[in-house]
């Protein structure tokens, strides 16, 4: 919106200040991150041990993952409230699978509940995308059917530890360099999608159309394609979120991941991607995700009564959306004054 | 015009479009016309079930059941037809809910407790449109904030701990009304569906949500106090579910932090299949109204035929998916036609 209504000489200090604002906001959630590390290992050093450290790394790798795909769905100004339960299907299934047969190779498996997850994507991004419904709507509609269908194949019967094989367990806990595995899934996630978000054309078209659907339209952008396909890839990730809580967890019951939803939205929110689209990135979700579950075991480690968790989770959520508001007006009645100074073109 | 279509989903919905000579067609293709054929297929399919579905207990029952989610969803469609939501109710809910609890156990009066649960309430739901209107934050990362907020201080109020013991002349309203088959939730909910009916329906402020959805800065413009009406309804929203907090906790005969948790998506889920666009400006109570009884008696009919609460679920997705897709169909119908007309086009000719 800015870089179209500047005048030529200040289009090449606007996207410097936009950026600066986008590093300020990742950086703002690492000083966080890195403050609440700080203050916890000052009451307790045992918080910076190795262990310790691992947890920190390993417990917020499922919702971030899931963040990822979010992100994508959100900054095109659409939401998928159905990642929750489609990692409970996923993670049913994959293990239905290794419960039929116990030598499926983990890459076979993962991939599985990868299909599963993008399959799930790909029906709320056809009915968001070309049946032309509101995704708050939709995803909500698919939250409870695909919840039911887990039951409906769950029927009771919960997957059990011992049926899955110890090798594909150990992705969920193992680790290699003292670094937990399941958190370089989720890094490898976020870089790769991070840069597909930063450099590649489709993908610049998604902020496009989260800033304005309507001149997206106009540019030739084909719209409903790109928002489907940001529904499948938050689906494919969301199933590959499954077979980790697979390997996480070990059982699974038909209520798997509930919740995960507003959960997953509040780490995109804290993250500093705009609920309304067209801006925010990858990376900024997941360290928001990190940042939430860093808190969580901040206080256990502080032996502050686990009962505060969700209210200060909560309070930061508004905090970080307030701050949000505060530096994007900021942003623009910087912008505002320049145009003054320099004097329209 | 095809933008304008994206923004609009539901336009058989509006008043405008339908020739004004053949009222009955204008009727007939309500969406409040289907549901009010969906509601009595629903009670026929229960009674094809069991022929012990259609009787006063079943009614007692679900008014019961469905008495409080029935009653959040009234300020909940105000808020959605202004084009804004709510997600932090069954959070205001619990808390209002625990704060009960633990005042009560702590040796208040009963009656300052219900009324400290509905000060708090009004306190939600005035920092809730605090930060909507004043702020000019989105409502819906407001609400999911403040969905975690509420719920983290009814847990810290109460913690893992059950409230219990209450007056046996509170947890009586579990009972049916005196005489009658009435749910003391359902005749709430009615009176408070006739108000909200009629202050939407029939007064100038009603009218002016409905403007407030559509086109907020002509609305704006029009002289209306978007802000403050915006405000007053959250507020609203607030002390009702601290109400519906105390119902539930009498109810019960018990509190608990957990008290409603994750109704937020049912409530809105009713009120979305009920008509109203979650875009705002469309939709009435009477639609509303009808959704709750087609929830109330789909959910006694499944439940009578044990069918387990979460395999219910997949019929509450498909009325969901189903209140969006058929007013859209039309639409969706036009538009593939004239793309594919579009793409032929040019073969033709050559």
């Amino acid at each position: 919106m800015t870089a179209v209504e500047t005048p030529p000489q200040l289009r090449s200090s606007s996207p410097s200040l936009v950026l600066q604002v986008l590093r300020f906001r990742e950086l703002a959630i690492v000083v966080a991150i890195l403050l609440v590390f700080g203050v916890t290992v000052l009451k307790d050093p045992s918080f910076a041990n190795a262990l310790s450290i691992q947890q920190l790394l390993a417990g917020p790798a499922i919702i971030g993952l899931l963040a990822v795909g979010e992100t994508l769905v959100i900054v095109t100004r659409n939401v998928d409230l159905s990642v929750g339960s489609v990692l409970g299907l996923s993670a049913y299934l994959v293990g239905d699978l290794f419960v039929h047969d116990k030598s499926i190779t983990i890459i076979v498996a993962l991939l599985y509940g990868l299909l599963i997850g993008a399959g799930c994507g790909l029906v709320n991004g056809v009915i968001v995308a070309y049946a032309r419904v509101p995704s708050l709507v939709v995803t909500l509609g698919t939250l409870y059917i695909i919840r039911g269908v887990t039951a409906v194949i769950v029927n009771g019967i919960q997957i059990n530890p011992t049926s899955i094989p110890q090798s594909f367990l150990k992705l969920g806990s193992g680790t290699i360099l003292g670094i937990p595995y399941i958190f370089i899934i989720t890094t490898v996630a976020v870089v790769v999608v991070g840069y597909v978000m930063r450099n590649y054309r489709a993908a610049r078209d998604l902020y496009a159309i989260g800033s304005n659907p309507e001149a997206a339209v106009l540019a030739g952008i084909p719209v409903p394609r790109r928002i489907l396909s940001a529904f499948v890839i938050s689906g494919a990730l969301a199933g590959l979120g499954g077979a980790i809580w697979l390997a996480e967890f070990a059982t699974v019951a038909s209520t798997a991941g509930s919740g995960y939803e507003l959960l997953v939205v509040s780490a995109v929110v804290v993250g500093g991607v705009a609920i309304f689209g067209g801006s925010g990135t990858v990376l900024g979700a997941a360290l928001g995700a990190l940042l939430l579950n860093t808190i969580d075991q901040a206080l256990v480690a502080s032996r502050i009564s686990s009962f505060w968790n969700q209210a200060i989770a909560g309070a930061m959520l508004l905090l970080a959306i307030s701050f949000d508001r505060f530096v994007s007006l900021r942003a623009e009645r910087a912008l505002r004054r320049g145009e003054v100074e320099h004097g329209p073109a | 015009m095809v933008l304008l279509e994206q923004k609009d989903p539901n336009p058989t919905m509006g008043e405008t479009i339908l020739p004004q000579r053949r009222p009955w067609i204008h009727l007939l293709l309500r969406w409040e016309t289907g549901l009010a054929i969906i509601f009595l297929a629903s009670l026929w399919f229960g009674q094809l079930n069991s022929p012990y579905f259609l009787n006063w207990e079943t009614f007692f029952f679900s008014g019961l059941n469905f008495g409080v989610l029935a009653i959040m969803a009234l300020p909940m469609t105000l808020i959605i037809i202004t084009g804004e939501i709510d997600l932090s109710v069954a959070s205001i809910l619990g808390l209002s809910a625990s704060l009960l609890g633990y005042l009560f156990m702590h040796g208040w009066s009963i009656w300052l407790a219900m009324g400290l649960c509905l000060v708090v309430g009004l306190v939600c739901g005035a920092l809730n449109g605090f930060l909507i209107t004043r702020l000019g934050l989105p409502s819906i990362a407001v609400t999911i904030g403040t969905l975690t907020l509420y719920r983290g201080i009814a847990l810290i109020v109460l913690g893992s701990n059950t409230a219990g013991g209450f007056p046996a002349s509170f947890t009586r309203i579990s009972l049916p009304l005196g005489g009658t088959h009435l749910a003391f939730d359902f005749v709430v909910f009615v009176v408070l569906a006739i108000a909200f009916g009629l202050t939407l329906h029939a007064t100038s402020l009603g009218r002016s949500l409905y403007a407030i959805g559509l086109q907020p800065e002509t609305a704006f413009f029009s002289g209306i106090r978007v802000k403050r009406i915006k405000f007053s309804l959250y507020v609203l929203s607030g002390l009702i579910c601290a109400f519906c907090g105390i119902l539930t906790t009498f109810q019960l005969a018990s509190s608990a932090s957990d008290t409603g948790l994750g109704l937020e998506l049912n409530v809105v889920a009713i009120v979305l299949f009920g008509g109203i666009s979650i875009f705002g400006g469309r939709g009435t109570i009477v639609g509303v109204a009808l959704s709750v009884g087609v929830f109330a008696s789909l959910q006694a009919s499944l439940t009578d035929s044990n069918v387990s609460a979460q395999v219910q679920s997949i019929v509450v997705g498909c009325l969901l998916l189903a209140s969006v897709l058929i007013p859209n169909a039309r639409e969706a119908f036009i538009r593939v036609r004239r793309q594919f007309q579009r793409r032929t086009l040019p073969q033709g000719g050559t």
